[in-house]
């Protein structure tokens, strides 16, 4: 009785849970990939609901299945249960095999931030300043050329780029969603992160995404990523106005 | 009407109050002077020293200070006669008093109120949001909603609710007459009230309430408007009510226990607030320290976080969570002990692994030290100190996922009572483990970083305190019920209750997972039209959730007023609280019981936890317990 029940239950529970992964790996849960770093991400991300959906609906069936094996029927009303006080093998193995699934996720997650957060050679420095309630984004010069200053980030295709983040009075949170990354930006410290955009060209929102007072909602400019070569044109053109403004 | 304002009570308090303003401006006026400071009538620094000294005239008028003043100034101190103790009417419930049992009521009453405040709050954020745009509030208000929502429900409802059901039940589950501490009890109780209340009249000063978030990061709120000081004094006020409860439950759970009750034999009840109480003293001074910093910065010009004159923003941060990551145990761990209670009740089983989940509850308290930079991963901290506490996060599950899969087996092969108090228990259950998933997520370093400040968090944490804390709440609220008025509820009421909160819950917090991870930040008063849809759904969703509160109100208000009169044991309990009437005596044991077995002995033939006739002794001639007297310590036998 006790073995068939068991059997019933795990039944339940492996279609529920193949069920529940191809649901949730069939829903777009992110905005569209606008870094080499997002594939990453959504890929631990994928791999976190694959593990999950089974440990949820294991709950779930077994919380049902004893709704609805094991309620009171009439006349039980001073009936008792078995007086079960634990069992030391499950108790042994509930705990250990949580233990090195998680363990096993966070290696995984450890190996990924390593590669998300991997310098790259070529990489460009933009210089991100947040302030109530804006960012602006400033292009170091070439060879002791004047720095080339933008209210909208713009962004070669195909380039890794450092942001190298700055605040002019409270913390804010500098963020593309399509990124994936992002990092606060600290009155005091220089706080930084790296990303390598894909070879879309698209415009992406910058969002402050730290509390950062009553503008907090509308602090939201515009990322442009552009196709290398539009983007030297964009460039030289932006040098030649800083070079003749003083 | 002088004798009115003589005698300890609530004219005396509002006098209290008054002298204390006074006084305000009496030390504020010749400093300001001395100083040559202009203008030499400053309002705002007359309202800071006031939100200090006002609350303590009040205190003092209410009486709460009487007795020990009496005993320091060496006049005689009215013999202890526990007139103060149980409650005639309804206005003893507005005195100092000292029995837990009163102050457990109005602990849980007062928490309650500051539930329906909270969320009267949110469905105004929900209203504003339905729409992209701005409809109702201005974006500062708006900031203002969310701020005070999260505080009043942290500081001033799942924190003290916890500590007044504890209040109530736990003196009576270890068989103690009253709390170790009953003065400091009843002070602790009369902190609450001025906290909320402080934080609720921010809302009334020039330049609007607190609106930092709940968080009030620094530099934002050093220099935020005088609103600010409302929360940064409120805390201190929430926070000093919650270290001396702690005190006391710990003093009265290792002291007060009855005859045979060893650790081993506690409710795990008692060891979830034994536990919960230890995380208040350690973490809570690191609130309080956080707040001063601010405070200082803000009132007398301090640079704690002026990073041109050698201050540290982040360092803010580090010392705020050092004790908010342990909040939110300080938040969970006693609904773990509720579901305990129910769940072996209502399954008619023992507990499973009974040990191991006291042992869980003491891995949770060392574990919850550790982690607290995991709220700061995209703050800017050095790097390396991510991964060690990525690896503290992850394990911290594994004690909670012992517990889950205890209370699991626990259900197995029971007898499962269906009724209001093992429905919010179940539905507990199922959604605190999609908290605890999402927690496992949030865990990892490289979806934190995308998903942090965004509703991805929003979800988590209703998840887990709504979904968690306030279905633990309400699944003790209808369990104690019975106990704490006399009355049973209306069964068919209490389920129409559950089943709208439960949907309601799920359709307002669920898709906000979505709407985080694809890039919809938190605490925003606008957002882009993408999110439109969802948070129409959400908006209609929430109104539901609060629909179902007033149902509760109209149950527990109409239940208390006319229900039919409870039982002693309605639910056929062995734990001691329910060896006793309904409601129980002024002295909550006529006769002091001992302990001879385990609280949870279900389906054992003859199993009792308590007698309350000595083993050895006849029946009938044991003479009554002191009343209000010292317990005697647990006997070895």
């Amino acid at each position: 009785m006790r073995r068939h029940q068991l059997a019933q239950m795990l039944i339940i529970g492996a279609i529920a849970s193949a069920g529940g992964i191809a649901v949730a790996l069939a829903i777009d849960w992110f905005p569209k990939v606008g870094s080499t770093q997002a594939r990453d991400v959504d890929t631990l991300f994928d791999v976190l609901l694959i593990v999950s959906v089974p440990i949820f609906v294991l709950v779930q069936s077994i919380v049902l299945f004893c709704v609805w094996k094991f309620r009171m029927r009439p006349g039980e009303e001073l009936k008792d249960g078995p007086p079960i006080h634990g069992n030391t093998m499950l108790e042994v193995i509930w705990t250990t095999i949580p233990a090195l699934l998680l363990v096993g996720l966070c290696a995984y997650a450890y190996v990924v931030l390593g590669d998300i957060e991997e310098r790259e050679p070529n990489t460009m420095v933009v210089n991100v300043t947040g302030e109530q309630f804006a960012w602006t984004f400033q292009y170091p010069g070439e060879n002791g050329g004047k720095p080339v200053r933008s209210d909208q980030l713009y962004l070669p295709a195909n380039r890794p780029v450092e942001f190298k983040v700055r605040s002019k009075d409270v913390i804010h949170d500098f963020w593309v969603p399509e990124f994936r990354m992002k990092i606060d930006a600290v009155p005091g410290i220089t706080t930084e992160y790296r990303i390598t955009t894909t070879g879309d060209v698209r415009n992406y929102p910058v969002v402050c995404a730290e509390l950062c007072g009553l503008g907090h909602a509308t602090m939201r400019q515009t990322a442009h990523v552009l196709a290398p070569s539009e983007f030297e044109t964009w460039m030289a053109r932006k040098r030649k106005e800083a070079e003749t403004t003083t | 009407m002088t004798a009115a304002l003589r005698a300890p009570g609530l004219p005396r308090a509002f006098l209290g109050g008054a002298l204390g303003v006074a006084l305000a401006y009496a030390l504020v006026l010749p400093i300001r002077a001395l100083y040559g400071l202009e203008p030499l009538l400053d309002g705002e620094a007359v309202c800071i020293v006031a939100l200090i000294s006002a609350p303590f005239g009040f205190l003092f008028g209410l009486g709460a200070f009487d007795y020990w003043f009496y005993w320091a100034a060496g006049r005689p101190t009215r013999p202890e006669d526990h007139s103060g103790h149980g409650a005639k009417t309804w206005r003893d419930y507005f005195r100092v008093n000292t029995d837990h049992k009163v102050i457990g009521i109005q602990y849980t009453v007062t928490s309650f109120f500051f539930l329906l405040v909270g969320g009267a709050l949110a469905m105004l954020m929900r209203a504003e949001l339905a729409q992209p745009g701005m409809q109702f509030v201005s974006t500062d208000a708006f900031n203002g909603l969310f701020s005070v929502h999260a505080s009043i429900l942290i500081f001033l409802f799942i924190i003290p609710v916890f500590a007044g059901l504890a209040n109530y039940v736990l003196p009576l589950m270890i068989g103690a007459p009253d709390m170790a501490f009953p003065r400091l009890n009843a002070l602790s109780y009369w902190l609450l009230p001025l906290g909320g209340t402080m934080m609720m009249a921010s809302f009334l000063v020039p330049g609007g309430s607190f609106a930092t978030g709940w968080t009030a990061y620094a530099p934002l709120s050093t220099d935020a408007p005088l609103g600010q000081l409302f929360f940064t004094i409120g805390v201190q006020f929430a926070g000093a009510s919650s270290v001396a409860t702690a005190l006391n439950f710990l003093v009265t759970i290792i002291t007060m226990r009855a005859p045979g009750m060893s650790f081993w034999r506690m409710p795990l009840l008692v060891w979830a607030n034994f536990s919960t109480s230890l995380l208040v003293v350690i973490a809570t001074p690191f609130v309080a320290a956080s707040q001063f910093f601010i405070l200082l910065d803000r009132a007398l010009g301090f640079n704690f976080f002026v990073p041109d004159r050698g201050g540290d923003v982040l360092m803010y941060q580090h010392v705020f969570w050092f004790y908010s990551h342990p909040a939110v145990y300080i938040m969970m761990l006693p609904g773990f002990g509720i579901i305990s209670e129910i769940i072996s009740v209502k399954a008619r089983k023992p507990i499973f692994g009974y040990r191991m989940m006291a042992f869980s509850l003491l891995a949770i308290v060392v574990l919850g030290f550790t982690v607290w930079a995991h709220h700061m991963f995209v703050s800017g901290m050095q790097e390396w100190i991510r991964v060690p506490m990525m690896i503290t996060t992850a394990i911290i599950a594994v004690p909670t996922g012992i517990k889950i899969f205890s209370w699991l087996a626990t259900l197995w092969r029971g007898v499962l009572h269906m009724d209001t108090a093992m429905l919010f228990a179940l539905g507990f259950l199922t959604m605190f483990v999609l908290g605890g998933i999402s927690g496992v997520v949030l865990a990892m370093i490289p979806v934190t970083i995308h998903v942090s400040d965004t509703y991805f968090i929003v979800a988590h944490i209703h998840y887990v305190l709504f979904g968690g804390s306030l279905f633990t709440i309400f699944a003790g609220i209808y369990y104690w019920f019975p106990k704490m008025t006399g009355r049973m509820y209306d069964e068919r009421l209490g389920k129409v209750h559950f089943w709208m909160t439960f949907v309601g819950f799920n359709l307002t917090f669920g898709p906000m997972h979505i709407i985080g991870l694809k890039g919809m930040p938190r605490r925003v008063a606008d957002y882009a039209e993408q999110f439109a849809g969802w948070n129409l759904f959400i908006s209609i969703a929430s109104f539901m959730v609060g629909l179902s509160t007033l149902v509760f109100v109209y149950n527990m208000v109409s239940s208390w007023r006319g229900g039919p009169r409870a039982e002693a044991n309605p639910w056929r309990a062995l734990t001691l609280e329910w060896q006793v009437s309904s409601p129980p005596p002024v002295f909550n044991f006529d006769r002091i019981p001992t302990v001879v077995g385990g609280p949870y002995e279900y389906g054992v033939p003859g199993a009792v936890h308590g007698v309350f006739d000595r083993p050895g002794e006849k029946p009938g001639e044991v003479s009554p317990a002191p009343a209000g007297g010292v317990a005697t310590a647990p006997r070895k036998e």
